[in-house]
């Protein structure tokens, strides 16, 4: 149990203190060269571009899904949970499989005398913003079409009105700006993408300029400018995006249909379509990676462990400090809870190297810096879980706890604790997988004593060891998706509701 | 003898008014629904300051008294025992706040939970208890504690009749028995005419002092009347 002011104090001092740090070493006057204003350019225009593009592509999924019945819908709405715990790296093995030189997309044209498409490049980025987005995109405007009462569709049949007119435009109208800001939003930080499938003058992300000036130039002045420029982006898309929207990670009460009048066959195209985007890459990272299991050097395995670690001290202490905010509540705590939303880990990385730098070698920090950043930046996510179980909890319960006197930490200990186990567990195994699958500050400042495993697969596929990459990114998405499940079950084994 | 001495209870534009005392025994706090009958066993419990006046027992003014502090057990409407405890630890509880028993702190539990039919059921937890037997295990945690003040907010309302009439019967031969004054809000009349021994009429912004349940209900004051129709 930490104090809630602590707790406040440790958020504030993580977030706001590269932020100081990033602020006193910019140098302003160097300014921007083309090719960060080029990285800016890109960065804006392929966050909007994936936003529309996965928006778009979501409204006709998110309508088949609303109006069609089918045995597999509950697995398809779990499947489109799934992207949120899946590590970046291993959907871009996943996804250059399918479409990258070697994959099978190519493997068609080629076959049908066509020539090979390249996936590197902006096309590559967007794809897999899109492949990451859809599915979000699809949860939120599949719960705007549930939260239209089912009588309105009854009443429109009856009165054979046009129900997109009528009913679906103007919920889309409400929900999808919303959807959109908050996929700019993530596709505004993107890194590991940008990294693996961008780069160059035409597909540099500002995240990404920002690893290029601290590893390759080491010019921090440059970089801690740039972060700047990032967090000037990110905190103009997330003051428009809270105003819109609350972001829901992981929605539940999917699991139901309102009766219809009005079908398309084309549904079923959109949900076979969708379905396919999305399982092809896991199923060839599985289908890739398990001859390669056999074929992992010891490093990966070293790597592993030290992921587990980093990953599990991130779920302890972002957890601790979620619970703490929840606990207190209230708008503060609720602000200080989303904060970490308007930064990002290159930004946060930058401002720690600077900090540490005149005192130690900051690459002897690399795994307690990735630990604590990614704690902080899951915090918004586990935090949006707990704080609506704790008000749940307080309303049900906190009169017979106060007539009981369970008070402070008895009442935390007898009531808060036991009754928050699904949230709990379910938080934990959020922050468990996007810890584990994390692949940003660790680039920033790992040599090879530090890689994790992200970074080792990453370095395995700089050095076209496809076979033993293939190998670990399928231990990644094991790791990273057990971990959530344990996390998740052992919320929900034994827990009376 | 629990007294409100010229209080005032607000909750935005809603006020409530009581000047009295009432003795040990059962007390049905009756009145239109919104008239403020589970107002005025808040304040007791200590969920709502008085806005004028002071609430006492015994003499002692409850002012100041943290709800787990005062001398008052409270059931409400639902909820009373934790889903993730079993019964003799929702029971214990009202020993202190702990889930641990000793040896003698656990057969006094057992002798409570046997005291209201539930004798063996104490490892059970509640989602595997019928209606009845979590309104009951709720009255061994409250005959467990030694507040004397005891406060029911329409704590068997979503139980049948029969089972009603059940608990009320064993609030009488356990609570009222043992002394403790019991204030109950009900919505039906007939709890208070066939189980209570004074009636405190809630109406109008006030809560009228308590009158003796055959009498009040042979000549019924005009609020009543209307009340009851």
């Amino acid at each position: 149990m930490i104090p809630a002011g602590l707790a406040a104090a440790l958020i504030l001092a993580l977030t706001l203190a590269p932020l100081a740090a990033v602020g006193s070493r910019a140098e302003a006057g160097a300014g921007l060269g083309a090719g960060d204003w080029a990285a800016i350019r890109f960065t804006v225009w392929q966050a909007v571009v994936s936003a529309v593009v996965s928006v778009g592509l979501a409204v006709p999924v998110a309508r088949a899904l609303a109006r069609r019945r089918f045995r597999g819908r509950g697995a398809l709405v779990m499947l489109l949970g799934a992207p949120f715990l899946l590590p970046v790296i291993v959907a871009v093995l996943g996804l250059l499989a399918v479409f990258g030189r070697g994959g099978l997309l190519n493997a068609g044209i080629v076959a049908l005398g066509g020539a090979p498409v390249s996936i590197y490049g902006a096309g590559g980025v967007i794809l897999a913003h899109v492949f990451f987005n859809l599915p979000l995109a699809v949860r939120i405007l599949l719960q705007g079409w549930l939260d239209i009462p089912a009588e309105r569709f009854r009443l429109a049949a009856q009165l054979d009105a046009p129900i997109w007119s009528l009913l679906e435009r103007p919920m889309l109208a409400r929900v999808v700006p919303g959807a959109a800001l908050v996929i700019f939003l993530i596709c505004l930080t993107s890194f590991a993408v940008a990294l693996t499938l961008g780069g160059g003058p035409r597909a540099t992300t500002v995240e990404l300029a920002i690893y290029q000036a601290i590893r390759f130039d080491f010019d921090l002045g440059r970089a801690a400018l740039l972060a700047l420029v990032q967090v000037a982006l990110c905190v103009v898309a997330a003051v428009l995006a809270f105003r819109l929207t609350v972001i829901e990670p992981v929605g539940s009460g999917l699991d139901r249909t309102v009766a219809r009048w009005d079908k398309s066959p084309w549904d079923w195209l959109w949900l076979a379509a969708v379905s396919l985007f999305l399982i092809a890459p896991l199923a060839m990272v599985v289908w890739r990676g398990i001859p390669g299991l056999a074929d992992l050097p010891s490093s990966v395995w070293a790597a592993s462990g030290r992921s587990i670690a980093v990953a599990l001290g991130a779920t302890v202490l972002s957890l601790a400090l979620s619970f703490a905010l929840a606990l207190r509540g209230g708008i503060w705590m609720q602000g200080i809870g989303v904060l970490p939303l308007a930064s990002s880990a290159l930004v946060m990385g930058t401002g720690l190297f600077v900090m540490v730098y005149p005192f130690v070698n900051p690459t002897r920090l690399a795994l307690a810096v990735t630990l604590a950043v990614n704690a902080v930046l899951a915090l918004p996510f586990g935090l949006r879980v707990l704080a609506p179980a704790v008000r749940d909890v307080r309303e049900g319960y906190g009169r017979l706890a106060a007539s009981l006197g369970l008070t402070g930490w008895a009442g935390v200990r007898i009531v808060m604790l036991p009754r928050l186990r699904r949230p709990l567990g379910f938080a934990a195994g959020l922050t468990f997988a996007l810890s584990m699958g994390d692949l940003g500050v660790i680039a920033l400042f790992a040599t090879d004593a530090q890689e994790t495993l992200p970074l080792a697969m990453y370095r395995l596929m700089g050095a076209y060891r496809m076979e033993a990459a293939a190998g670990a990114a399928l231990l990644l998405l094991a790791l990273s998706l057990g971990g959530f499940w344990i996390c998740d079950r052992g919320g929900r084994i034994d827990a009376d509701l | 003898m629990l007294t409100f001495d010229d209080v005032t209870l607000s909750q935005g534009a809603f006020t409530l008014r009581a000047d009295w005392q009432v003795a040990p025994g059962l007390t049905a706090v009756i009145g239109p629904s919104g008239g403020g009958k589970s107002t005025l066993l808040s304040a007791v419990a200590g969920f709502l300051t008085p806005t004028r006046g002071r609430i006492l027992w015994k003499g002692q003014d409850l002012a100041g008294q943290a709800p787990g502090g005062r001398p008052v057990s409270m059931l409400f409407q639902d909820n009373n025992l934790f889903p993730h405890l079993t019964t003799s630890q929702n029971a214990g509880l009202a020993l202190g706040p702990r889930l641990k028993l000793n040896d003698d702190e656990a057969a006094r539990v057992e002798e409570a939970l046997s005291r209201v039919g539930l004798t063996g059921l104490g490892g059970r937890k509640p989602g595997a208890l019928s209606g009845g037997q979590q309104g009951r295990a709720a009255l061994a945690r409250v005959l467990l504690s030694d507040r004397p003040v005891v406060l029911l907010d329409e704590a068997f309302a979503a139980l049948g009749p029969a089972l009603r009439v059940e608990m009320l019967a064993l609030v009488q031969t356990t609570l009222v028995a043992a002394g403790r004054t019991v204030l109950m809000v009900t919505h039906d009349p007939r709890d208070a005419k066939e189980h209570a021994q004074t009636v405190v009429l809630v109406a109008d912004g006030v809560a009228h002092p308590p009158r003796d349940t055959a009498e009040i209900f042979a000549d019924p004051p005009e609020a009543l009347r209307a009340y009851l129709g």
